[in-house]
């Protein structure tokens, strides 16, 4: 409305363009029109997109709220202490959670060395070249093979080559090498974001390279290489695909005492009961209830990292 | 009395006392620990060629290209098309439901929302991408599938078109994230210029920003694609293992990826032609993403707009 009387008040604009347009003073008035039609079009627009954008939140929301629910019931102390059982009653995580955490202790190391290290060299030492470039490709082209290629990767490699079959360090192993690239790329960032003028500071006090590197670069690059391992851990303890393709049983009755035992994992029990909930209903609420134990562990972790990044990331 | 060494050759000591050492070590380590990643890569190709080279020197090419695939029947075969042809559908309804939401929740991100709102939506929609498949494909099998039997009743309890929803959703975030990057690297003065020559915000987006962008948008749906062609537990777990050779997207459809996680985890004996066809189907599928994702990279750089 403002717009309308501002407009009409201006009576040169208005004689200039009428003159120009149309000798019978409608001119005018069909531009409104076309202003009000494009202005109309904006805020709808701009509701059809807000609302587009909250699909997937609510999305998020249901998945989260079914699962909860079906999980009722199910989840209690009982459910994580208890060992697997054909009777859904009685039937419980410990082996899977156990699993999970072995995996893990293979995991978080083997990322570790291999990530940091990685990323020290293609920041600290290659020389800006060929080589570096050809490392920094291939890793981007890692990043985005499926899943379950690096299941085959680790079925051929580890599991008959080597022979370890389905045993916790094949499986930790192969899932080290799918998270990889995350903690390359995230501490690639980190040791990037330290500033130069440390480093030759360093320098000038008379330390080399390597002991530069060591106590002065990593110690200032630390939570960002804590945050790129959290996050690359979280999705290890997500992944399923590598370890069915590996061969990793369900219905495993015995808990995994070493590294070179077989063993399940929580993602797998999720699988096996999600298929097996033809033959038995409730294994539906037990997959839903082991969902929960695991989204509940992402969330923690990912909380972490977002704590860690806030809280001890200097800024330069 | 002995000489006493003046700073500078202190200093001269230290460096090279230090070389001795660890910096003559680590450097090799570390360029050791980076090449772990190429050989890789290496050993991907290889235990994928290797193995797939076994499967096509003992089944005929024809065999291969037909729609006939049962690999554990009396009388094996190993026709590829129906799993290439359940990957199509899947990633075609996937890309269905992820195109249109990514692009215009990249849209409201980078043009409508203010910053606050931008705050919260964000994190959130980062949450969906870290969610494991394995929970989406339980929420596809035990959810979206028996709401879907409502609308359309000849549905089967595995089908295609709940997983392949699913998957879009789970996409949603990758396309917006990486199409908003791309909107927002499109210069600031470009956008208030084209406001001050009374654009709304609409024509802003649909005029001067996703024309500049299209470079980063386009290549965000092929990295799309690639996604979704790679995704595994959602149709393994929702669109079932049929191995038929079918365009009604009501019934069960496998793919690749489904076919190599049931075959694991059926009973593929080592050294048999089953066995060999996995690392054939994977091979398959490495070079499908690669392809994707190198499409993406030339198209981001080849369409780029510098300014």
């Amino acid at each position: 409305m403002n717009l309308d009387v501002q407009i009409k008040n201006t009576a040169p604009l208005k004689n200039n363009l009428t003159l120009k347009t149309n000798p019978d003073n409608k001119g005018f008035e069909i531009n409104m029109k076309k202003m009000k039609h494009r202005i109309a079009l904006d805020k709808v627009s701009k509701f059809i997109f807000s609302l587009s954008t909250l699909v997937s939140l609510v999305v998020l929301g249901i998945l989260i709220y079914r699962i909860s629910v079906q999980s009722i019931g199910w989840l209690d102390m009982d459910f994580l202490t208890s060992n697997l059982s054909i009777f859904p009653e009685k039937a419980g995580i410990k082996g899977a959670i156990l699993g999970t955490l072995y995996l893990m202790s293979i995991v978080i190391p083997v990322v570790c060395i291999l990530g940091v290290s990685t990323a020290i060299y293609l920041e600290e030492y290659a020389n800006k070249g060929k080589i570096q470039s050809f490392i920094k490709v291939n890793i981007s082209n890692l990043a985005s093979v499926p899943s379950v290629i690096f299941g085959l990767l680790g079925l051929a490699v580890f599991g008959r080559i080597f022979s370890l079959g389905s045993s916790i360090l094949a499986g930790g192993l192969t899932m080290s090498l799918l998270v990889l690239p995350v903690v390359v790329v995230a501490s690639q960032e980190a040791l990037r974001a330290v500033p130069g003028y440390l480093r030759e500071a360093s320098y000038a006090m008379g330390a080399s390279k390597w002991t530069t590197t060591w106590k002065v670069v990593l110690p200032v690059a630390v939570p960002g290489i804590l945050t790129g391992v959290i996050l690359s851990v979280s999705r290890a303890i997500g992944e399923t695909a590598p370890l069915v393709v590996l061969g990793v049983p369900t219905l495993i009755m015995k808990l995994p005492t070493s590294i070179m035992d077989d063993f399940t994992a929580m993602p797998i029990q999720i699988y096996y009961w999600t298929l097996d909930t033809v033959l038995t209903k409730e294994y539906a609420n037990l997959a839903a209830a082991t969902i929960v134990v695991l989204l509940l562990v992402l969330f923690i972790m990912n909380f972490t990292a977002i704590l860690i990044r806030n809280k001890f990331q200097r800024k330069f | 009395m002995g000489s006493m060494p003046n700073v500078r050759e202190m200093i001269q000591l230290n460096i090279s006392k230090n070389k001795n050492t660890s910096d003559k070590i680590m450097p090799k380590f570390l360029f050791v620990t980076a090449s772990i990643s190429i050989l890789t890569t290496v050993g991907i190709i290889l235990t994928l060629v290797i193995d797939a080279a076994k499967f096509f020197s003992s089944v005929p090419l024809a065999e291969v290209f037909s729609t006939n695939l049962s690999p554990l029947g009396a009388n094996p075969s190993f026709g590829i098309l129906p799993l290439i042809n359940g990957t199509i559908f899947t990633t075609l309804i996937a890309m269905l439901v992820a195109i249109p939401f990514g692009l215009s929740s990249a849209i409201y991100l980078s043009q409508f929302a203010s910053e606050s709102k931008r705050k919260i939506l964000k994190p959130m929609m980062e949450v969906l991408a870290g969610i494991p498949t394995i929970v989406y494909g339980f929420f596809a099998y035990s959810f979206v599938t028996p709401l879907l039997m409502k609308i359309i009743p000849s549905l089967e309890a595995k089908n295609v078109i709940s997983p392949g929803i699913v998957m879009g959703i789970m996409i949603i975030p990758l396309v917006a994230s990486l199409s908003e990057d791309a909107m927002n690297a499109v210069p600031e003065s470009m956008k208030e210029g084209a406001l001050g020559l009374g654009s709304t915000r609409l024509e802003v987006a649909f005029k001067v920003v996703i024309p500049a962008a299209i470079s980063g948008i386009m290549a965000s749906f092929v990295l799309g694609i690639s996604r979704a062609i790679g995704e595994t537990m959602i149709v393994a777990i929702a669109s079932g293992s049929s191995k038929a050779f079918t365009f009604d997207i009501t019934r069960s459809m496998q793919t690749m990826t489904a076919y190599i996680v049931e075959f694991t985890s059926g009973d593929a004996g080592s050294g048999t032609v089953g066995y060999y066809s996995l690392y054939a189907v994977g091979l398959l599928l490495f070079l499908f993403t690669l392809i994707m994702n190198l499409l993406a990279q030339y198209i981001s750089k080849k369409y780029r707009e510098e300014y």
